[in-house]
């Protein structure tokens, strides 16, 4: 297996061909936040919060879209980093209704987690107040979009390790909205085997459990790592 | 002995919240007797009888968003009178739970007719009437807004509500001529 050397804010690390620079980052050690990111499937780039600084050239590159090349140096903390990260997490506060307060995932929640990560301590944009939906149809789960901030996880875990394919993106813009089957009902929706990954992989209170009220939401992250490994490496959980 | 000159000006603030601020604030117990050295309470809901916000402040806490004519008159008031003004609580900080009618600010009559009909007439048992005593009751403003919408702010203490070490956290170094590292989850977590 060929491997790439390449330096994190001037730290050497080697990745194997294949890895890609959010991969060099971790193996680094240094922490970079994301979100739509999640290990186990494909990447988006849809969240910009892992932009990394290409050294030389200066241009800014998702890191989890980006391949590791070898000689290649990023910088993952620069100020101007910085407040782009910052600029875009305030910013999915103000698209969006994001209550933590009596908020499902209040606790277990990846924006509420990234907010502190960048000091977010208040947002400067005005916030919007979409008026969404709230979908309840199906009879376990539900979705509500007021919390959704389109990072595609659902669509993804759904297409890829479930095989469904229930979920996709309708629209554009502020009208851009996660959609059920042909936008219908969830609950109307029969290719849903209700096996409940979407509500596992997403990173705020959006899609959750009918059972759990405020801060009660659980979230198993780790569910398609897992699933993948299991079919790819054959190495299971409980082995 | 600190003599009663060098003591802080200090003052709370309650708009458009539940209180639940001001409660956590209370909950500082004993710690509030050390406060009481360091300060003078000049304005507060739970601390002071006084109706007018009085002039040279050092220190506000302000809980709540700025929902209605008197939460905007009384914001604008503090400003002018006060050194350091501190967002206090999810409301104040974000508008919170008091800024979810922005979200009817588009349907026929807006967020404030409403929030004023849902309350009033829909949900009346008997004598179903909007308030009206010109005034009186403070009429709503159209939207709901965070207190940095409407004045600057030098600090903001976010929670819902913030917990009473992260209000001591906060308010702590002040005493002292600090500036509290407003950083990390015990500091900055929403709600």
């Amino acid at each position: 297996m060929s491997v790439h050397t390449l330096t994190v804010d001037g730290m050497e690390v080697a990745v194997p061909e294949g890895a890609t620079l959010l991969d060099a980052v971790r193996a680094a050690g240094v922490e970079l936040p994301t979100l739509c990111h999640l290990d186990g499937l494909s990447p988006v780039g849809a969240c910009r919060l892992c932009l990394v600084e290409m050294e030389t050239s200066g241009h800014l590159q998702p890191a989890c879209a980006t391949a590791a090349g070898e000689g290649m140096a990023v910088l993952t903390q620069t100020p101007q980093l910085q407040h782009y990260r910052r600029m875009a997490v305030e910013l999915f506060f103000a698209e969006g209704n994001h209550v933590c307060a009596f908020c499902v995932a209040n606790g277990n929640c990846e924006l509420q987690d990234v907010a502190v990560a960048v000091g977010m301590d208040h947002s400067r944009f005005p916030y919007q107040y979409p008026n969404r939906r709230v979908d309840a149809s199906h009879p376990r789960f539900a979705i509500d979009h007021h919390r959704c901030i389109l990072c595609t996880r659902c669509v993804r875990v759904c297409d890829e390790i479930e095989g469904a394919h229930v979920w996709d993106v309708a629209n554009r813009g502020g009208e851009c909205s996660i959609i059920a089957g042909l936008d219908q009902p969830w609950g109307e929706v029969q290719a849903c085997t209700s096996c409940g990954k979407c509500v596992d992989v997403c990173p705020t209170g959006a899609i959750f459990r009918k059972d759990d009220t405020t801060a009660e939401k659980e979230a198993n992250r780790e569910r398609p790592q897992l699933l993948r490994s299991a079919r790819e490496q054959h190495q299971w959980q409980n082995q | 002995m600190t003599t009663p000159s060098k003591k802080l000006r200090f003052a709370t603030v309650w708009l458009a919240g539940c209180s639940g601020c001001h409660m956590s604030f209370l909950d500082l117990d004993e710690w509030l007797f050390e406060l009481a050295e360091h300060v003078d309470v000049v304005f507060s809901p739970v601390a002071s009888d006084l109706k007018t916000y009085p002039e040279q402040v050092d220190v506000c806490l302000v809980e709540g968003a700025v929902a209605n004519v008197d939460n905007l008159e009384l914001a604008l008031q503090l400003r002018q009178r006060t050194r350091l003004v501190i967002s206090f609580g999810d409301c104040a900080v974000t508008g919170n739970v008091p800024a979810l009618r922005n979200l009817w600010a588009d349907v026929d009559g807006g967020s404030r007719q409403s929030v004023l009909d849902r309350s009033y007439l829909e949900l009346a048992d008997i004598g179903a009437q909007h308030p009206h005593a010109p005034g009186i009751v403070p009429e709503l403003l159209e939207r709901v807004r965070p207190l940095h919408e409407v004045i600057p702010v030098d600090l903001y203490l976010p929670g819902c509500p913030p917990s009473a070490e992260r209000i001591r956290a906060a308010i702590e170094p002040l005493l002292r001529g600090e500036t509290p590292a407003m950083e990390g989850t015990a500091m900055l977590q929403f709600g």
